[in-house]
């Protein structure tokens, strides 16, 4: 079994009776990337210096007794739109190739809290805008289970880590689905936390009223453990939730009995793979076995959903990304003939097809005379999709349904075409503007390629959404798949 | 440009040189041409929320309820010169350094 199925409690207990150091952990992991990476590329910078001293401390540390952090020598990715102090960050762009951060986001600082260690930054779609890692401006992540396929996207370097067995765990951000689609189509579990419980201080900002991070990891257990170590209030985020941080790995009781399951119609409809429904079917019949129930509902606004993602994602890249112009830092374009021309420039030479299109998009929405019948329209819309949600869970627990409607598909597939590719997220969208938690736990399999469940909660009821995927875990095997590499 | 709800839902590739002028891009040729088609196409897929009645809907911008979050007026701790001006493109004199604003 290699190091990395390892349960935490067992790589823990492992530490404690030096069967095992935090050396050998960090080792592994750059020993599976140079495996590993050439073919999957997931990862854009590796911190391999900084990872061997912290080992070394934290050996160190073994060696002297006393308290260890939650997530205690564990080697982690991050999304290289995270932030990290004097690591690299560049979200993908060659606009930010050069960008050395001066401070590190609340959800890293918060892992070396908890005692985890940064192995590297991980590939994205650039600025999260994707859903297929296509869109990185340095190179493609392939799918571990497939090379031939995306790992899905925008957060797909930080799921084929995690399914290649290069860390323990990583962590993404969701906007869209940007956590759950890639998890799903690489087999891992992804969870998208409410939106507001972890700060979002040092995420490079893509739409603010969305954006969300999470973990990625291999079982529902360590989504627990880790989410717990990054969740919670923080001043430097004035959209951060002053809540109460329940005990998430308390919550993994494995019993479901009584539990009211919601499975929305729209998500098993037109355009599903029958493969991807029948594993969904499948997974709620064993939820039947364990003893909840489900029904049939509906979220009638769900054909909405992907047109009020759009214009209100664009709208607020465009004004979120408006601070890359080359003046404070990332590539200035050479030779400007005045202010604004530099910033032209730099911004037309540092975005990629994906970014403009949207600041296009976005840019356009918001102007004058156009505001009302686009963005106005799309927030009002919003709140209709918001009380879909809040209908359904006046009556039931929790909302099941695929995290995408189709698995993994080929490179190359849908590029130029990014109606379709924005599609692939009709079943993550919803969710995302509902601000809810949601989850994707591998379900089966769909020709050769992972197939995701979506477990989705009420707001900030992240310990009923993770009960449920642990219950679902303990009773079937599709977690402890993994590729051939 | 027309505005309102009666704006005509079909862009020109003069739209989005203007829209481009505002997002401070430089588009080629082919890119105005390439944008003109696939943001037409975005458009048109976005009129399906015409179809809702939302007279009486209240917009989201934001799902939590928590509005204007304010931290006490005090001096803290901040980054120096130096630390801010680490990343900078050009720098003189301890400030970012661009171009002439005016000619």
């Amino acid at each position: 079994m290699a190091l990395f199925d390892l349960r935490l409690q067992e790589i823990h207990n492992k530490l404690t009776s030096k069967e095992l150091s935090v050396g050998d952990l960090v080792d592994a992991s750059y020993r599976r990337i140079a495996e590993t990476d050439t073919s999957i590329q997931a990862f854009l910078t590796l911190n391999e210096e900084g990872a061997r001293a912290a080992a070394s401390e934290l050996d160190n540390q073994l060696q002297q007794g006393g308290e260890r952090g939650l997530l205690f020598g564990l080697p982690a990715g991050i999304k290289d739109n995270i932030v990290t102090e004097g690591l690299l960050t560049t979200c993908a762009s060659q606009l930010l190739r050069n960008y050395d951060p001066i401070y590190s986001g609340t959800a890293v600082k918060k892992l070396s809290a908890a005692q985890s260690i940064t192995i590297g930054k991980l590939n994205m779609d650039e600025f999260a805008m994707g859903g297929s890692n296509e869109n990185s401006s340095f190179y493609p992540t392939r799918n571990p289970w497939n090379t031939d396929y995306v790992p899905g996207g925008s957060s797909g370097g930080s799921a084929a880590s995690v399914a290649a067995g290069q860390v323990y765990f990583s962590l993404g951000s969701d906007t869209g689905g940007s956590i759950r689609q890639p998890a799903a189509y690489c087999g891992i579990v992804g969870l998208k936390p409410t939106y507001g419980l972890v700060s979002r201080f040092g995420l490079v900002a893509f739409a603010s009223s969305l954006d969300q991070i999470g973990p990625l990891t291999k079982n529902v257990e360590d989504s627990a453990y880790v989410l717990q170590a990054i969740a919670g209030y923080d001043e430097m985020d004035s959209t951060s939730a002053n809540v109460e941080i329940p005990d998430y790995v308390g919550a993994l009781s494995g019993d479901v009995k009584g539990l009211r399951i919601g499975v929305p119609k729209e998500y098993l409809g037109q355009g599903i793979d029958p493969k991807v429904k029948e594993a969904v079917l499948a997974a709620l019949k064993q939820f039947e076995s364990l003893g909840a129930t489900w029904e049939e509902v509906s979220l009638p606004h769900t054909e909405y959903a992907v047109a009020t993602y759009y214009l209100l994602a664009s709208s607020e890249a465009s004004s979120n990304l408006a601070r890359f112009d080359g003046v404070r830092y990332g590539v200035r374009a050479d030779d400007p003939d005045n202010l604004i021309d530099l910033y032209r420039k730099s911004r037309s030479q540092g975005f990629g097809d994906e970014v403009k299109r949207r600041i296009m998009l976005g840019t356009y929405a918001l102007s004058s005379g156009y505001y009302d019948a686009y963005y106005l329209k799309a927030q009002k819309v919003r709140t209709l999709i918001k009380q879909d949600f809040d209908n359904v869970f006046n009556n039931y627990d929790l909302i099941i349904g695929p995290t995408a409607p189709t698995a993994a598909f080929r490179i190359g597939e849908q590029v130029g075409d990014p109606l379709t590719m924005y599609l692939n997220d009709i079943c993550t969208i919803p969710v995302s503007l509902a601000g809810v938690p949601a989850i994707s736990i591998p379900c089966g399999f769909a020709d050769g390629l992972p197939v995701g469940l979506q477990i989705i909660g009420k707001a900030f009821d992240e310990r009923t959404v993770l009960r449920a995927a642990h219950a679902f875990e303990q009773h079937t095997d599709h977690h402890k798949a993994r590729p051939q590499l | 440009m027309n505005g309102g709800e009666d704006a005509p839902m079909s862009i020109t590739v003069k739209d989005v040189e203007h829209v481009a002028n505002l997002a401070r891009l430089e588009l080629s040729e082919g890119e105005k041409e390439q944008f003109t088609g696939q943001l037409n196409a975005i458009l048109k897929y976005a009129e399906k929320l015409n179809e809702l009645d939302t007279e009486q809907v209240e917009p989201t911008s934001h799902v939590l309820p928590v509005t204007n979050v304010m931290r006490d007026d005090v001096v803290k701790e901040s980054v120096t010169v130096e630390i801010a001006l680490k990343n900078a493109p050009d720098e003189e004199d301890g400030q970012f350094k661009v171009p002439a604003v005016l000619e």
